[in-house]
């Protein structure tokens, strides 16, 4: 019990933050708790200040509309936490469509789908070309266009305030990563998470490994949603510096040689 | 060797063109839908809402007007409700907007997509600008007649009486029931310019399916262009002043006309 406990540390302590955040918000919207208010788009804090979804603020800038300041400055503090604090730490430790991409990749693992040998042609660069596009159509049919298909804010949006049809596509991402591709949505789709990539660059903290310790087991790589990023494992010690990790800590987990731990950024030291 | 890595020219074109092509083919799906989803010309907002090409662009979809209304009125457009996902709007046949006089609703937005400056009047007293949910424009109730009982000489007033702008944005108007000979129409009508689109007529309509219904101004206003002017008006004179009239050069030409024998026109 205990050795299970320590393998899955920083699973379950995300698990807590990610349902701890939908139940706060949740409380704020029928039981008027004033902790979190609103939803993961736009969230008054301890009814005094807000913090917005900074990508969401750059659809609607494209979509030719200034918000007022509050939402502002919200975005700003999201946007300078991540980049500077937690890298790409929203996609693993917030957002709730991550609990469902996980199960996904649970049951295909216990489906015995877990193989790569059908290849299917999408390449994990997609989600910046989306990410483009994204700005590109706000900018031409005048509304924030990811938002107005998100499947991540149909999820957090319908447990805070009402689902209608929005399990459909919360539906579709889960078959998508469970039949089609292996983290296809979190891996090779999602904007918002390719957004957090690209300015997760300077961020506090970093996985580390010391390849000293390591055995080559490849259990880091067999749990890694973001597999390319452990490139170095096995070859050289050094930080986990590309962008697209998410400090989810699940290789930490799942390491039994401490050659994998959560270390300060050294900035390429 | 060499050869092996490198792809060839006709290889990398043939990847660009693909790749340009997958590009446009997710590009145009997604714009399509999008521009479908942001089209709701029958949604009702909150008040203070500014215009609704921009409020689509506005709302951050964070909810805190939904949360600040005490009525349960107004809801965020869910996934199948055939609205801009995650917008606020409201029902009235279900909830209608109860007009709190503090509008708690409107100040919360963050973003700027309801306005309290929509929702204010400035005090004849003290010049002091105060919220007042009188001046909402949410829409306009709109009644059909053929269904209307009132219409019919049934008595029934239910929209006048519901309406918290009672003789101002409902009245009665009394009309002789010629086909009984002894009875009156007391017929309802809208009065658009004071109407708020609260919807408390809508919900209270006694009909099967209502008979008033509030639908948004761009819907219902008109536009009347600037050749017609309110002679009478003062304020609407003003804005001959801003349109600038060429004198018509045919003026004479018109007086002559008017002045002359019809012989003389005849004869031409």
């Amino acid at each position: 019990m205990n050795k299970a406990l320590k393998n899955n540390k920083f699973l379950i302590l995300r698990r807590i933050i990610q349902i701890s955040i939908l139940l706060l918000f949740v409380g704020g919207n029928y039981w008027g708790w004033n902790i979190l208010r609103g939803d993961l788009s736009t969230a008054k804090v301890l009814d005094t200040f807000y913090l917005s979804d900074p990508y969401f603020v750059i659809q609607t800038f494209a979509s030719g509309f200034v918000v007022a300041a509050d939402v502002l400055v919200g975005a700003l503090i999201i946007l300078l936490f991540y980049a500077l604090i937690g890298g790409r730490a929203f996609c693993s430790w917030v957002c709730p469509m991550n609990i469902i991409t996980d199960s996904a990749n649970r049951l295909r693992k216990m489906l015995k789908m877990y193989r790569e040998d059908v290849k299917v042609p999408i390449n994990r660069n997609l989600r910046y070309w989306i990410l483009g596009l994204s700005i590109v159509l706000s900018a031409l049919f005048g509304v924030a266009a990811f938002e107005a298909v998100s499947p991540i804010s149909m999820l957090h949006r319908g447990i805070i305030f009402g689902m209608g049809f929005g399990w459909a596509a919360i539906l579709l991402v889960f078959f998508f990563d469970l039949f089609v591709l292996q983290n296809g949505w979190c891996g090779y789709v999602c904007p918002l998470g390719a957004f957090y990539s690209l300015t997760n660059k300077i961020s506090i903290f970093k996985i580390k490994h010391t390849v000293e310790n390591c055995t080559e087991c490849n259990k880091c790589l067999i749990v890694c949603p973001e597999k390319p990023v452990l490139a170095i494992i096995g070859k050289k010690s050094g930080q986990i510096t590309k962008g697209e990790c998410t400090n989810c800590g699940r290789c930490i987990d799942v390491c039994e040689d401490h050659a994998l731990k959560f270390s300060f950024n050294k900035y390429n030291k | 060797m060499k050869e092996d890595k490198m792809p060839s020219r006709r290889e990398t074109i043939r990847k660009l063109l693909q790749g340009a092509g997958f590009l446009g083919l997710g590009g145009l799906t997604w714009g399509a839908y999008v521009d479908e989803a942001k089209s709701a010309e029958l949604i009702l907002r909150p008040p203070g809402a500014i215009s609704e090409e921009d409020f689509v662009k506005a709302c951050v979809k964070c909810g805190e007007c939904v949360i600040a209304c005490p009525y349960d009125t107004l809801k965020l457009a869910e996934p199948g409700d055939r609205k801009p996902v995650g917008t606020p709007f409201f029902e009235p046949r279900k909830i209608a907007c109860e007009m709190c006089p503090d509008i708690p609703c409107v100040p919360v937005c963050p973003s700027g997509a309801l306005d309290v400056n929509l929702v204010s009047s400035v005090k004849e007293k003290n010049k002091e600008t105060m919220l007042d949910i009188n001046t909402a424009k949410m829409g306009i109730a709109v009644i059909d007649t053929s269904t209307c009982i009132a219409y019919w000489g049934i008595q029934c007033d239910i929209c006048y009486r519901a309406c918290p702008l009672m003789d101002e944005a409902i009245e009665l108007k009394y009309e002789r029931n010629e086909r009984t000979g002894k009875h009156a129409f007391l017929k309802p009508v809208v009065n658009n310019e004071v109407c708020t689109g609260c919807g408390l007529c809508e919900h209270a309509c006694v009909t099967e399916k209502s008979a008033i219904k509030v639908l948004p101004l761009s819907i219902i206003l008109g536009k009347v262009g600037s050749h017609y002017i309110k002679g009478w008006d003062e304020d609407d004179e003003k804005r001959m002043e801003e349109n600038d009239v060429e004198e018509d050069e045919n003026m004479d030409k018109a007086l002559d006309y008017l002045n002359s024998d019809w012989k003389d026109i005849v004869d031409e």
